[in-house]
């Protein structure tokens, strides 16, 4: 069983409808990304997988459970994490009370400390500015911390949106490396990316997302090779 | 000493104030809505109370007064959480995602419907507070202070403190802060926004009964209608020490009262007689104009630059 499976998901705000019916499906240990356009409807499929958005029509399950049935604050402790556009941290709490909300549904502090040290060693700048209200990072910075919040939630499931988004390349690179070091380590994830080229050379399988539409899906070797996502995505 | 004793006379005032303000700066903190219902909830605390204090006197109890104010408090705070905790549900949850304007209106009705529901339990006239409460003075250089004010004074500010811990030590405390900052996000980390609201509520609800029974034992008295002034100085302190700001609360709280009181004190001189100390109401509006016109954050209001 796939750990998780949309099938016929459609979603519409007031009239609009942002996805048209669309079928994924994500195995165990995978990472997968999801790349199209600005408005194919990617954001809105990841927030619909969360709860946050409630879908028209179409079924969800995640680990053998009714996605469109669970309260957004119950997601978390079931092992989904998002990680949302803009990275969403708590700009007026510090650095380490956002890790501190990552791990907001656990109960073993001490394990909490040993992991908060563990997400310092992998991004020192977190380390050096612990003390910091959030909202003083840079938008790299921010990244970093609301990945590092991702992985305190101890996700099956991570859902990325955008990580890459308004970064330098050289912090995207690195943001990259965290997203295969997470994976490495046996973490379900579902990408989301307008950098096609770099999320397709990361990823085990792809989706292309059109006007609310899959049109394309596969490994990402294939479609990072294909002429069609050459031209559309990569510019080649 | 005359200036020491207004000092005196707008601390008591002032931490009061601050009390209440906490209230409407947690609400306002956390889903920006001014809950202009808190002023009634103080007033049903004082009423609760003393209601509970004539019970216990009918049955006969006879405990020291402290402790028969005491014991009427443990049946107020209660019953005035329950009201913050229905009123959240019952007249502001079905409208979270309603223009602002909507539930504004709101509040304004419902602190109408239970200034009519208090006349129709406890009628118009002023209740007296039962004499249970030591009110003999302690002299502190030449000003005088009764032993029930010094008391009101240090139980705010302990009940502050207390409030500020649990704000910025606790879960519950991180999680309202995060819920007033995003609750979409607040959500996605397992926190219930439905729950972290209602405590919110809930929690300022206490604040206003203890702030409510303090007013009444200060005076000797409460009435129906005693939230809407009180509840409104409340509010122009919250947006004098910065709307949201529960630190400007507490300062805007205390200056809000040693200005009311100040101004009270020293009207008469200022004006040559014309205008006397029962104009001491003018004050806190005054300082409410001024604020909104010269800086509408407040005191502490947001100064923390935010990146997208």
């Amino acid at each position: 069983m796939s750990l998780l499976e949309v099938k016929k998901l459609e979603v519409a705000y007031g009239g609009i409808q942002a996805v048209k019916g669309i079928d994924l499906h994500i195995e165990q240990g995978e990472l997968v990304t999801l790349i199209g356009a600005n408005g194919a409807g990617k954001t809105t499929t990841l927030k619909t997988l969360v709860g946050l958005v409630k879908p028209k029509s179409g079924s969800i399950s995640y680990d053998g459970n009714d996605c469109t049935k669970i309260p957004v604050h119950h997601f978390v402790s079931k092992g989904l994490s998002l990680v949302p556009e803009g990275r969403g941290v708590f700009s007026r709490l510090t650095v380490e009370e956002n890790l501190r909300m990552g791990a907001f549904y656990r109960n073993d502090p001490n394990a909490i400390n040993a992991e908060i040290e563990h997400v310092y060693e992998l991004f020192p700048r977190l380390k050096e500015r612990y003390k910091q209200l959030a909202g003083t990072l840079s938008g790299g910075e921010q990244q970093m911390l609301a990945m590092g919040r991702a992985i305190l939630a101890k996700p099956k499931l991570l859902l990325l949106d955008e990580p890459s988004m308004g970064l330098a390349p050289i912090i995207v690179q690195k943001i990259f490396e965290i997203v295969k070091m997470i994976s490495q380590q046996g973490v379900t994830i579902l990408l989301v990316e307008q950098n096609a080229k770099l999320a397709l050379e990361v990823s085990d399988r792809g989706y292309v997302m059109e006007s609310g539409k899959i049109t394309m899906s596969g490994p990402a070797q294939e479609l990072l090779h294909s002429d069609a996502v050459k031209k559309a995505y990569l510019g080649e | 000493m005359d200036f020491l004793q207004q000092i005196l006379n707008g601390l008591v005032l002032g931490s009061i104030y601050a009390l209440i303000a906490l209230g409407y700066t947690m609400v306002y903190g956390i889903m920006g809505l001014i809950n202009f219902a808190h002023g009634e909830v103080t007033m049903i605390g004082a009423m609760v109370t003393i209601t509970v204090l004539g019970v216990l006197a009918n049955a006969g109890v006879d405990l020291p007064g402290a402790v028969m104010v005491l014991l009427a408090l443990m049946v107020a705070i209660p019953v005035c959480m329950l009201l913050g905790f229905t009123i959240e549900r019952v007249a502001y949850r079905p409208l979270r995602n309603a223009p602002r304007l909507a539930p504004l209106i709101t509040a304004i009705g419902l602190s109408i419907v239970l200034q009519n529901l208090a006349i129709l339990i406890w009628g118009r006239n002023y209740i007296p507070f039962p004499p249970l409460l030591p009110h003999d003075s302690v002299n502190i250089f030449g000003a005088s202070i009764t032993v029930l004010q010094v008391v009101i004074i240090f139980l705010a500010i302990a009940i502050m403190v207390g409030l500020l811990l649990m704000v910025e030590k606790t879960k519950l405390g991180r999680a309202m802060r995060a819920t007033s900052q995003n609750p979409a996000v607040a959500g996605l980390m397992g926190v219930n926004v439905n729950t972290v609201i209602s405590m919110t509520f809930v929690i300022g609800a206490g604040l206003g009964a203890i702030a409510g029974v303090m007013v009444a034992a200060n005076y000797d008295q409460a009435h129906s209608h005693m939230g809407f002034l009180i509840g409104l100085k409340a509010f122009t302190a919250a947006v004098l020490g910065g709307i949201g700001n529960l630190g400007g609360a507490v300062v805007g709280g205390i200056l809000l009262g040693v200005i009311e009181s100040l101004g009270a004190g020293y009207i008469g001189d200022l004006t040559g007689g014309f205008l006397g100390s029962h104009y001491q109401d003018i004050f806190a509006f005054m300082v409410l104009i001024l604020v909104l016109v010269f800086r509408p954050s407040g005191l502490l209001g947001e100064r923390v630059a935010e990146r997208a």
